[in-house]
């Protein structure tokens, strides 16, 4: 059936008004990147008169922006992939065993998302510590701590809202998988995951973000060499002048890799995986 | 629509991948390798997570690590300026150093983690004013008579810059590396222009001075008004004019005095009843508006540090650019002291879990010999914390020379008790919001003043 | 099922006590990796709050002297300014989150429904919508600080100079409108959050719900009512108690916002116990503080919970 007029009309309004909400900082942005410095904190217009792109050459000098960017990558595409992972497995047994434990499980899971991070930070150091001399792998100043770190704190929400995802998907389907004579992993795998990969892409994409911009233990957990971009952007805060121009320019060159993701990834934010399968 | 067909073994296999490639990247701490040629700085070793290398006897191989706070123009820059001071050192003693530039956004999370684990460098900068916080810890080696004349001996210091060390009546616990202080910056076209001749030397030449420069598109002053830390340490200072304190010499908080709080209304009085302050400039936090202010010549003066580098990138005139003392009362109240900036800069301290605290120790000689006084204060436009290095040439302009006599005869340190930082966000954050208030219109007189003075100290956790 | 007769098998014992182990096994890697990174930190987290914990004692936390409940007691006291500060500051952080998660759960729900339909550019108007999620904390609330600056931000420019809609220039990032400011960026910052989990979770509702619920005669808001927000319960119940959790302890953009400190109107909880305990070395009071946080929290979340549980059989 197709929409009624007046839907469409408030869709494109809608649409466009929540873009234009979306959209405006980021032009900002870009026109800052685009000015020499003393021009940035100047009057604002809405096209600047000097442009210049020196910015865009100097960032890569202030700090090691190509460096820290690997290292981010690095980071949060293995941490995102290991905690969807872990979570997965998790999230199954919520959503589909009526187990003991359940209920506790859940909430205490869900109360680490309610203590402020600082809290962590100096307990968990001091954990990585011992563990580091107790194992010789090295936890606190390099990429597997974060990772490992990141994947733990993303696993939370991971499980919740999976399981989520999950529940809403009927039942009747692990059954016919099962009638033919899939085991019940089996069955998750080949007919569940499938059906829920809307929300296993949407939860994946958050697991990367939430460790793309972590600032806080990436600050503490890591050095030079390891130290990651949420980090790293503070560092063309120096001590005799703020590049402001080389931030937003930083900021957005970084971003534009993970934009293409989500470009890409959106296609899998389709519906119809379930249109009729339940027959 | 893709038919995803992952089988459980395939599920598997992914999740090993993920976590053999975790591990792998676990043992990728390896440090870049340094700019210029050098002998090759030793990494911190993967599998002994001891951040200093293990005693040795002197003359063998021992590895420093440094972690040196950011105070040139990048992180780079100052790897590229403190690594051949390093290679210096190297070939002087033998002793190789492990250098990291740490950000200030990180340095005291950093240095907290450190305390607390044990584990962390042999040789760090700290902010001065950490310093009576950081004593209290315990963590720091004491700079007692006998460890001083290790390292060349108390009186080669600045006394202005020694008294930031530590509290008071105990042994400094870092000795001081680059000093700063606070100046009146004012730019000389606009005083010429206006027909002012001299800066000013009374407060109340300053404001007659500013009022004169402010016009309903410019502004006499300009001032960091939503930053704690340029609150506090104005606010320090026009007490001290004023014959106040905050602590008194027991260490107890004295907030609520009649000099404090002339000082803070003199200040607020810039904005609300002088009116040569931008009410905007209550929004001013990031700590660079009011210098961006100043440099496009939107207003005439600013108290700052030592700005001239910024000032140029941010594409100001040299010549311009004009430097005096702060201002004093044009009647000293009684016990008013004449003082004009506070004592500021960057310490060098030691850690004393580290296990190479010899080598430490002729590392700290090194950074405050004279000669790399005289080469890294001139690089970073600091100055130099020991007397000898002020007879090179470099430090002969009017404007350095202005600096060291202000640190010599008109600076005094914040107070140097453990509550600090406290005392800085309390008062600071108060300041603030009386500025706010000030900027929306509603009066801020010594009632208001005092409350707010009080509740600070009410919130000052003993 | 298929109309076949079952016949009467006894259950296969064997299997059975193996299917009742394998949750548990399934919830191990997580439970291992939680008690390890979280828990344990959480717990020494409450059990410094009952230590005087100073720069004093930094380095040896068990030679921190015992203080019993002094911590929460002065966390507690009202009648003093410490105690005040915390209230007003957790009142505060109470009206910013349910104007933040209102809006932002609007938003996310209407730009979802809207994008439901295949059209042209949808996926680059999905993209638009995400990239404040991509981009940095950091440089995008330094972006909004400078926009909502009083003499040359591009809000003031836009609301005063070009639409003249009042005489006097407001100010943003100080007084009452501060709070404003801090819901607006936060707003920005969250609703493509709650557009991108939305959206996943529409996408698992069968088309023939719509087409059966549009021949009964329902509209546009009634197909939402009645197909769409029953299909989304399960995403939803978890959406808004995390996006409510995130949002009471948000940090980093107040920080960012407002250069390192709030004013007092938009003093938000995270910041303020940073402020008056971490910033002075005080972490016992810090932890009191956020143990009494993590209570009321826990007590909300459960209750929450509990009320949306009921007539849901999926509990």
């Amino acid at each position: 059936m197709r929409e009624p007029t007046w839907f469409s009309w408030t869709r494109r309004i809608g649409l466009t008004v929540l873009a234009v909400f979306a959209g405006l900082p980021i032009w900002v942005m870009v026109t800052s990147a685009l000015k020499p410095l003393g021009d940035v904190q100047g009057d604002f217009r809405w096209f600047p008169t000097q442009l210049t792109v020196q910015p865009f050459f100097d960032m890569w000098h202030t700090i090691p922006l190509a460096e820290y960017f690997v290292n981010s990558i690095v980071v949060s595409t293995v941490a995102s992939l290991a905690s969807v992972g872990v979570a997965l497995l998790a999230a199954y047994a919520v959503s589909r065993y009526r187990f003991h434990g359940r209920q506790t499980f859940s909430i205490v899971v869900l109360s680490t998302q309610m203590f402020p991070g600082i809290l962590f930070l100096l307990p968990l150091f001091v954990i990585f510590v011992n563990l580091s001399q107790a194992t010789g792998i090295n936890l606190y100043q390099s990429r597997l701590g974060l990772i490992i770190t990141y994947m733990t704190f993303t696993l939370p929400f991971a499980i919740w809202m999976l399981a989520g995802y999950l529940d809403s998907v009927p039942r009747e389907l692990d059954e016919a998988a099962k009638v033919d004579g899939a085991g019940p992993l089996g069955a998750f795998v080949r007919v569940v995951i499938p059906v829920a990969m809307p929300g296993i892409v949407a939860v994946t994409i958050y697991a990367f973000m939430t460790s793309w911009g972590e600032v806080l233990f990436a600050s503490v957990l890591t050095n030079e060499s390891t130290r990651t971009l949420a980090v790293g952007l503070q560092g063309y805060a120096t001590q005799n002048n703020v590049y402001w121009n080389q931030i937003m320019a930083a900021s957005l060159t970084v971003s534009v890799p993970v934009v293409i993701g989500f470009l890409l990834l959106q296609r899998y934010l389709v519906a119809g995986l379930t249109a009729g399968s339940v027959k | 629509m893709h038919r995803f067909s992952l089988g459980p073994r395939k599920l598997l296999g992914l999740f090993m991948t993920a976590a053999v490639i975790a591990a792998a990247c676990g043992g990728a701490a390896t440090t870049t390798a340094p700019v210029v040629s050098a002998p090759v700085v030793s990494a911190p070793a993967v599998s002994a997570p001891a951040a200093s290398a293990a005693p040795t006897a002197a003359g063998a191989e021992t590895t420093l690590t440094y972690w040196a706070s950011n105070q040139g123009t990048s992180l780079e820059n100052d790897k590229q300026v403190l690594t051949p001071e390093l290679d210096k050192f190297t070939q002087q003693t033998g002793i190789k150093v492990n250098l990291e530039v740490v950000p200030w956004s990180d340095l005291l999370n950093r240095i907290l983690a450190a305390t607390t684990s044990g584990q962390g460098p042999d040789v760090l900068n700290i902010g001065n004013t950490w310093s009576a916080s950081l004593q209290a810890t315990g963590a720091f080696t004491q700079f007692d008579d006998a460890t001083m004349n290790q390292i060349g001996g108390k009186d080669r210091f600045l006394a202005g810059s020694l008294s930031a060390t530590g509290a008071a009546g105990k042994p400094p616990t870092a000795v001081p590396l680059y000093s700063l202080a606070y100046g009146l910056y004012y730019n000389k076209a606009q005083f010429a222009a206006a027909g002012i001749t001299q800066p000013p030397t009374t407060w109340g030449e300053f404001v007659a001075d500013a009022k004169k420069l402010t016009t309903p598109q410019h502004w006499g002053l300009s001032l960091e008004c939503g930053s704690i830390s340029e609150n506090v340490h104005s606010a320090f200072t026009l007490s001290q004019q004023q014959g106040g304190a905050f602590f008194d010499d027991s260490g107890k908080p004295t907030f609520n005095t009649p000099q404090n709080i002339a000082a803070i209304k003199q200040y607020i009085d810039f904005m609300q009843s002088d009116k040569i302050v931008n009410p905007s400039n209550a929004e001013y936090s990031n700590g660079t508006e009011a210098l961006s202010d100043f440099a496009k010549g939107k207003s005439s003066m600013m108290i700052w540090q030592a700005a001239s580098g910024s000032l140029a990138q941010l594409g100001m005139n040299a010549a311009d650019i004009g430097v005096a003392a702060l201002p004093l009362p044009d009647q000293m109240p009684a016990g008013g002291k004449k003082v004009t900036s506070m004592v500021a800069g960057i310490n060098l301290a030691v850690f004393n879990s580290s296990k190479n605290k010899d080598a430490a120790l002729q590392f700290v000689k090194f950074m405050t010999s004279t000669p790399e006084q005289e080469i890294l204060n001139k690089t970073y436009g600091s100055l130099p914390s020991v007397s000898e290095a002020y007879s090179d040439p470099a430090f002969q302009t009017p404007a350095v020379q202005l600096f060291k006599n202000i640190l010599a005869t008109s600076a005094a340190p914040l107070p140097a008790v453990a509550q600090e930082s406290q005392f800085e966000t309390l008062i600071g954050t108060a300041m603030k919001n009386m500025f706010a208030d000030a900027a929306s219109g509603k009066a801020v007189g010594d009632s208001e003043i005092s409350s707010q003075l009080a509740a600070a100290q009410q919130q000052l956790a003993p | 099922m298929v109309g076949t007769v079952q016949l009467d098998r006894p259950p296969p014992r064997k299997r059975r006590p193996r299917r009742e182990l394998l949750p548990y096994f399934l919830l191990l890697p997580a439970v291992v990796l939680e008690l390890l990174i979280h828990v344990v930190p959480m717990l020494v987290g409450v059990g410094i709050s009952f230590l005087r914990l100073t720069q004093f004692y930094l380095r040896n936390w068990s030679s921190a002297p015992a203080a019993g409940f002094d911590n929460y007691r002065l966390a507690l006291d009202f009648n003093q300014a410490a105690g005040e500060a915390l209230l007003h500051s957790f009142l505060v952080t109470l009206g910013f989150t349910v104007l933040v998660l209102g809006f932002s759960w609007m938003f996310g729900l209407a730009a979802a429904v809207f994008t439901q339909r295949s059209f042209r550019g949808r996926g680059l108007i999905r993209t638009v919508f995400l990239i404040p999620y991509a981009l940095p904390v950091f440089a995008s609330v330094i972006m909004w600080s400078f926009m909502f600056q009083r003499d040359t931000g591009i809000v003031n420019h836009v609301l005063i100079d070009q639409l003249h809609l009042a005489d006097q220039r407001p100010f943003w990032l100080i007084g009452q409108n501060s709070f404003y400011s801090l819901v607006i960026v936060e707003v920005w910052r969250s609703w493509p959050f709650a557009f991108l989990m939305l959206t996943a979770g529409m996408q698992s509702i069968p088309q023939d719900l719509y087409e059966a619920a549009a021949m009964d005669g329902a509209g546009v808001f009634a197909q939402i009512r009645w197909v769409t927000m029953p299909m989304l319960k399960s995403v939803n119940r978890v959406l808004l108690i995390v996006l409510f959790l995130w949002t009471f302890l948000e940090f980093t953009v107040p920080y960012v916002l407002f250069g390192k400190s709030a004013p007092e109107q938009a003093d938000l909880i995270s910041m303020h116990i940073y402020q008056n305990s971490f910033v002075t070395w005080n972490f016992g009071t810090g932890s009191a503080m956020s143990v009494l946080l993590l209570i009321f929290l826990l007590v909300v979340t459960v209750g929450y919970l509990a009320v949306s549980s009921r007539g849901s059989d999926n509990a």
